[in-house]
């Protein structure tokens, strides 16, 4: 059966569509989700995209975060369900408490907008079972605010659980404590990512087709899933 | 008029680079004297009747401020009554 993967489409979302089509093409279907509707029409996994909710005013995903979509999202995502944050999408992550630690305003100041690479440093959450274990990768990163912090504590915890998902290599575009690029949450099934994985599905228009893998990593994952446990 | 001001800070330990780009700039107004800037948000909360602090942490705990990287301080505004007071009583 194909996997009906969700993207949640706020006021101010810009990729949405990329998403859509990086689903389509992983071999998806992909659903579209509405900020202000608190259903998740039966979908499998969701995509929260990049872009600016709510114009990121106050902060980058702090709106957001009180949509009635996330209400239903917040619960699912505990109960398992597999999310990915990209960009704006890894900041509302982040404000709903999903992910620790919070994105700031780069330390350079600039917005950033380059092929960045990436090494794969977890290879077992729902969105990177398709990747080696040290394998590095080039994805887009465009961003104002995407330097990670968090306490010492959370970022030597991160490291030790192996939350780590992706790390900057060759320069940290934001200056993101320890490099950190992108996490997840202890069950690895909530994913947050500052780099733009969407827009590397097509040789026409990205810097590689190495993002395509995050989409068919959960695809595997939720094929695993259905078979173990009946259906999700 | 009832207002309760929330002001949000970056914790001290949260780099600002923000404050650092006009701590930088200041030489060039021929001012050496400040070693450090830090730039916070000042929001004001108008309350229909009596200025409920409680709600206002709540308010500011949840959105206003991300307790993770942000520190925020509720209080009521004195300078708006004085200033009222001021007018009302000229003579």
């Amino acid at each position: 059966m194909t996997a009906r993967i969700g993207v949640v489409t706020f006021p101010g979302s810009l990729d949405d569509r990329d998403a859509q089509r990086a689903i389509r093409l992983a071999g998806a279907q992909p659903i579209a989700l509405w900020h202000g509707d608190t259903a998740l029409r039966g979908v499998d996994a969701v995509i929260l995209p990049g872009g600016f909710s709510y114009g990121d005013y106050l902060r980058g995903g702090a709106i957001a975060r009180f949509a009635p979509v996330m209400e239903t999202l917040v619960d699912a995502a505990k109960g398992g369900l597999p999310v990915l944050g990209i960009c704006n999408g890894f900041q509302i992550l982040c404000e709903s408490h999903l992910l620790p630690g919070a994105l700031t305003r780069n330390a350079h100041l600039h917005f950033r907008r380059r092929s960045q690479r990436l090494r794969v440093e977890n290879t077992t959450s729902a969105f990177t079972g398709h990747f080696d274990a040290g394998q590095e990768i080039v994805i887009p990163v465009k961003n104002g605010e995407g330097r990670f912090v968090a306490d010492e504590r959370t970022l030597d915890a991160l490291e030790a659980e192996g939350r780590v998902v992706v790390r900057y290599v060759d320069g940290n575009p934001s200056g993101a404590m320890r490099d950190i690029a992108g996490i997840s949450n202890a069950a690895g099934n909530v994913v947050g990512m500052m780099p733009h994985p969407e827009h590397a599905v097509e040789a026409l228009t990205g810097p590689s087709v190495d993002g395509l893998g995050l989409f068919t990593s959960v695809i595997a994952h939720l094929g695993q899933t259905a078979v173990g446990a009946g259906s999700s | 008029m009832a207002r309760v001001l929330v002001d949000v800070m970056l914790k001290p330990e949260i780099l600002d680079p923000q404050g650092e780009a006009v701590a930088n700039a200041l030489p060039r107004l021929g001012v050496n004297g400040i070693t450090s800037v830090r730039i916070g948000k000042r929001i004001e909360l108008e309350f229909e009747g009596e200025p409920d602090l409680d709600q206002a942490r709540a308010v500011a705990d949840a959105l206003l401020a991300n307790p993770v990287i942000e520190t925020f301080t509720v209080y009521v505004d004195d300078t708006a009554e004085a200033a009222e007071t001021g007018e009302e009583s000229p003579a």
